[in-house]
């Protein structure tokens, strides 16, 4: 208990120090994320707009199928980008295999089906009186749907928001297509990962202390949005 | 050449029909009510009317123009028409806001934009309201708040749901007070669909009847309530005496009907032998202790069978061969010492009577 208790203290001068392996876990980390999470965002709200607003056979499965991949192994993510684009693969070409930029690209491949089951959702919970008054009251179909949109906004933020988090503590694709170079794609995870490895308890506790303190930031933006 | 015009309108969901064979003609500046019970398919009308929805047959013109099917013609005639549904959705924003939407639909200058909404909340009454969020309003201010978002545009047609249902007396008069303001003020053309038969009498210059999705009846106010021209259309607005029988013998206009061994007689253009349904409205009805020599035709003597008091008159039902039901005060009742079992004399003149055709 006392070498966790020390383990702890030296966690927490290590955030107050601004540690520079700590800080940049922590800056990697929240920028890989926070790009994953805004093309993540950019495309599934166009695309979960799409798929709401239109009708076309196999919505209901196609939805299914979006719902499905929320649970997607991030191991599995990491693995279709090895295959892709490591040296060996048909776009090895690219050059991104252990890059922030392979990434960013799993990240997004994770998150999507989230943000996107969760925007459908999201206007599917916009009482359709909305559109139709929209309808009613002059708006074409792309206007009805902006105000449907924007009656639904607070739950997409969250959707959000969660894809965040999501993207924010996943391990596995930063690890496997990252290479968890030291403040090139070494984030807060798997730096842990790392430091666990190695015995250096304290460090990871403070990487893992800085985690907790803002997936519980998320949390309480992802509460607020939901009230609203 | 009419705004609006619907031939052979039909609708159905679920393969069943909720509107059938619907033709009308709404006037330019007309103000035409919608009556009919719930469920008659009212709301399904007006949402055809206001091109919400695509009709399962038949065809909608607006100002003219085959307005049906196509996209770009729909959007063109929704834009010179507003709805104000029966259960108003309002937008997650303030008052103005809600008010200002259909302006920037069109794409209207902002300064254009604060005139109207200006102009519009004044009319309604709630100027005091512009900045409050509009979710948290009661159910009269949010129902003026969609017909003042309504209003805004300045729409050729205005079309209400139901806009005083579920409403207190004081909010459906300030809403009905509202209306009179435009249909006097305003060259809006107003279509209204209400279950509230004497709202329709007092708004509408028009009236049509829809029973079962079919448009049974359309004419002014006085005709409609008065001249009923079917069974369904008399019982729904509140001819309560509704007999069937059969013309024994016409002498011009005045006409001899029997009603199970009774007769009654009325003033009529149906021929000899023709079946019919007599109606006479309760109103109508006198009642007397002693056969009184008088100008009523019809004076049938029997017992009262049921009494009930609503509010200051009193409901007398007499068995005289037939039931007839009767209003008068409560005081007259009193007076007349009106009890279940007394036997008294029931008297209506032959112009109170009113002759449909039966159509079996």
């Amino acid at each position: 208990m006392g070498e966790l208790w020390d383990a702890f203290v030296k966690a927490l001068h290590l955030i107050v120090t601004l540690d520079r392996e700590v800080m940049d876990a922590t800056r990697v980390s929240l920028s890989i994320a926070a790009i994953s999470c805004a093309a993540t965002a950019l495309l599934c709200l166009p695309l979960g707009s799409l798929i709401h607003f239109r009708r076309f056979p196999g919505k209901r499965f196609l939805i299914s199928t979006i719902q499905t991949l929320y649970s997607l192994p991030t191991v599995t993510v990491g693995l279709l980008i090895f295959v892709i684009f490591s040296q060996a693969g048909p776009l090895g070409g690219l050059g991104i295999f252990l890059t922030p930029t392979a990434m960013v690209l799993g990240q997004v491949i994770l998150i999507a089906p989230v943000m996107l089951g969760l925007i459908i959702s999201a206007l599917s919970g916009v009482d359709k009186a909305v559109s139709e008054t929209a309808t009613s009251l002059g708006a074409s179909r792309f206007q009805a749907a902006l105000i449907t949109i924007r009656e639904a906004r607070f739950a997409i933020m969250a959707s959000v928001v969660m894809g965040f988090g999501r993207a924010f503590a996943e391990v596995g694709v930063a690890n496997m297509v990252g290479g968890n170079f030291a403040g090139y794609t070494r984030t807060l995870t798997t730096d842990m990962m790392l430091q666990t490895q190695m015995g250096n308890t304290e460090l990871a506790m403070a990487l893992g202390i800085i985690l907790i303190l803002i997936a519980l930031v998320i949390n309480v933006v992802l509460n607020r949005l939901q009230q609203r | 050449m009419p705004l609006i015009e619907a031939t052979s309108l039909g609708q159905e969901y679920d393969g069943r029909y909720v509107l059938k064979g619907i033709d009308l003609r709404i006037n330019k500046g007309e103000a035409f009510a919608l009556i009919g019970p719930t469920g008659a398919g009212k709301t399904t009308l007006l949402r055809l009317l206001d091109l919400l929805d695509t009709p399962a047959s038949g065809q909608v013109f607006f100002d003219g123009v085959d307005v049906t099917r196509s996209g770009h013609r729909r959007l063109e005639a929704r834009r010179r028409m507003s709805y104000v549904q029966q259960k108003p959705a309002v937008f997650t924003m303030d008052v103005y806001g809600n008010i200002a939407c259909g302006l920037k639909w069109r794409h209207e200058k902002k300064e254009v934009i604060r005139r109207k909404v200006d102009s519009v909340l004044e009319l309604v009454g709630m100027a005091d309201y512009k900045n409050r969020d509009a979710r948290t309003l009661s159910g009269g201010e949010t129902q003026r708040v969609a017909i003042a978002r309504a209003l805004v545009t300045e729409p050729e047609v205005l079309i209400l749901d139901e806009p005083t249902a579920n409403l207190d007396p004081v909010s459906a008069s300030k809403i009905e007070a509202v209306l009179e303001k435009i249909i006097a003020e305003q060259k809006t053309t107003l279509i209204m669909a209400t279950h509230d038969m004497p709202q329709g009498q007092r708004l509408a210059g028009k009236i049509g009847v829809l029973i079962n999705g079919q448009l049974l009846q359309v004419g002014n106010p006085n005709d409609v309530f008065c001249s009923p021209q079917s069974k369904e259309v008399a019982e729904f607005v509140g001819v309560e005496n509704i007999l069937a029988g059969i013309i024994v013998e016409k002498d011009d206009s005045l006409a001899t009907i029997d009603i199970n061994g009774n007769t009654i007689q009325a003033v009529s253009d149906c021929a000899v032998g023709e079946k019919v349904h007599v109606c006479a409205r309760p109103e109508d009805i006198t009642f007397a202790l002693t056969r009184e020599a008088g100008s009523a035709r019809n004076v049938f003597e029997g017992s009262i069978s049921k009494m009930i008091a609503v509010g200051p008159l009193a409901r007398i039902e007499l068995d005289c061969g037939f039931p007839l039901l009767g209003v008068l005060t409560t005081r007259s009742a009193q007076e007349l010492q009106l009890t279940i079992g007394r036997r008294v004399y029931a008297s209506f003149k032959a112009t109170a009577v009113h002759v449909i055709k039966r159509r079996s």
